[in-house]
């Protein structure tokens, strides 16, 4: 999940830098501001509303399970 | 030169070596034998040059060899040993080449009536785990910016866990703890922690390995120090951190993990990025993007209010070229108008009624009729 707002930063960079240049067309412009701004607000999102999981790992015959654990 | 693996010379001018060649060689053959070792012996003519270096010889029963201590080692050794003194040496062999000496570089220096039975098994881990690389810096991997999912290999019964959960809920809230609970002192902590590492290479994702415990006395640490947890340690797959005790204990875990922290609570600082900075470069971001667009429109409106000045233009050429047409048309019609024929000094003759009077019938005798010249009407009357 929060790699994703990594590859949103990175996506947002690039946006921002084309944008700058001048490399696009007005057409292609408003299409990156405009997945621009749907990525700030989906990772501004993630930030603000996300809650901490936390999870104990237990082996049981062998296999792996997760059980929430009360943080 | 190489080795004489030939057959042997018979005369000298079948190969010679100088004594330098000689010796160089027999150097790499030395430094490419050994790595750094650990050797056990009595010290013999221990001297102190005032250049710091410390020489001396270590020997037991049946041989001797001559050792030398740099001055940044000797320093962190303490006071010079005693001869006679039972020592362990941490040491390369090497050749000195001015004299042509099998010599051992000591880096360093234990008295083996100082060091405890765990001590000396520390050194011996330490030693066996550098054997192996495992201290090499060029091991150490990146911890990654932003760690989704991290592994946390502790006792679920001490603060440690409790620690890392404010952190992260604080800074990174976006992340998931996967913890794996292990004893982290007495008898089976070592057995516990080894197992708890192995585990994490086997869920399924996994970005960062946290291994963590409180402070504690010396001897209770022993199990970070332990061959199997360090090995472990090294095994897992991700990037580890190692955050055992406080800052100034230092365990061998703290040795080979990619990145030691302090404190467990540093740990999670260390491990995850700060929610808030992130925020804040959201919001750089946002304003560049805003004024990206801006700039990128108002060179779009330029280029519009460009092609209107030019469709102006264009159009207001039309329109002269329009203009003209129709004064060329009026002069035209101007010239055939009656009135122009009027101005050449023909005249019109009107009844009162506005017929105009075309033939002599049109005219009787005593009837009075109007004229119409270029600039106005006359009257008149037929005689």
């Amino acid at each position: 999940m929060t790699t994703s707002i990594a590859d949103d930063l990175t996506r947002l960079e690039e946006i921002v830098r084309k944008l700058e240049a001048d490399e696009v067309e007005l057409d292609a412009a408003l299409a990156l501001f405009e997945e621009g701004v749907g990525r700030l607000r989906a990772a501004r999102d993630r930030l603000t509303k996300a809650t901490l999981k936390v999870q104990a790992v237990l082996e049981e015959a062998g296999d792996l399970r997760l059980a929430d654990l009360d943080g | 030169m190489a080795l004489p693996y030939s057959p042997t010379p018979i005369s000298p001018s079948d190969e010679v070596w100088s004594v330098t060649e000689l010796i160089s060689t027999a150097k790499q053959v030395v430094d490419d034998g050994f790595m750094p070792l650990w050797v056990r012996g009595e010290i013999g003519q221990c001297k102190v040059w005032p250049s710091g270096h410390w020489y001396f010889n270590l020997r037991d029963r049946k041989s001797q060899v001559r050792c030398c201590m740099w001055k940044r080692d000797a320093e962190r050794a303490g006071s010079p040993p005693k001869d006679g003194a039972e020592v362990f040496v941490l040491a390369r062999p090497g050749i000195y080449e001015a004299k042509g000496e099998f010599q051992l570089n000591v880096y360093r220096l234990i008295p083996t009536a100082a060091m405890g039975r765990q001590q000396q098994e520390l050194e011996r881990v330490k030693a066996a785990l550098h054997q192996d690389g495992l201290f090499d810096p060029t091991r150490k991997r990146r911890i990654p910016q932003f760690a989704s999912t991290i592994a946390v290999v502790t006792s679920t019964a001490g603060a440690v866990l409790r620690d890392i959960v404010t952190v992260s809920r604080k800074r990174w809230p976006c992340a998931t703890l996967l913890v794996l609970d292990a004893r982290v002192q007495g008898g089976g902590a070592a057995g516990d922690l080894s197992h708890a590492l192995a585990l994490v290479n086997r869920l399924p994702k996994v970005d960062l390995c946290i291994l963590g415990r409180g402070g504690g006395a010396r001897e209770d640490l022993a199990a970070f120090n332990s061959e199997t947890v360090c090995r472990a340690l090294a095994r897992v797959r991700v990037p580890t951190i190692s955050a055992v005790g406080h800052e100034t204990d230092v365990s061998l875990t703290d040795m080979i993990a990619d990145l030691r922290a302090a404190t467990p609570s540093a740990a999670a600082e260390l491990a995850l990025a700060d929610r808030r900075e992130v925020l804040r470069q959201l919001n750089d971001l946002a304003a560049r993007l805003a004024g990206g667009l801006t700039g990128r429109t108002r060179l779009a409106a330029e280029r519009l209010t460009r092609t209107a000045d030019r469709l102006e233009s264009g159009a207001s050429a039309v329109l002269e070229r329009h203009r003209e047409m129709a004064d060329r048309l009026a002069a035209q019609l101007d010239a055939l108008s009656p009135l122009r024929i009027l101005d050449r000094g023909y005249a019109v003759p009107v009844a009162p009624d506005g017929r105009i009077l075309k033939r002599r019938s049109d005219f009787v005798s005593g009837s009075s009729f109007r004229l119409r010249v270029t600039d106005g009407d006359v009257r008149a009357r037929v005689e």
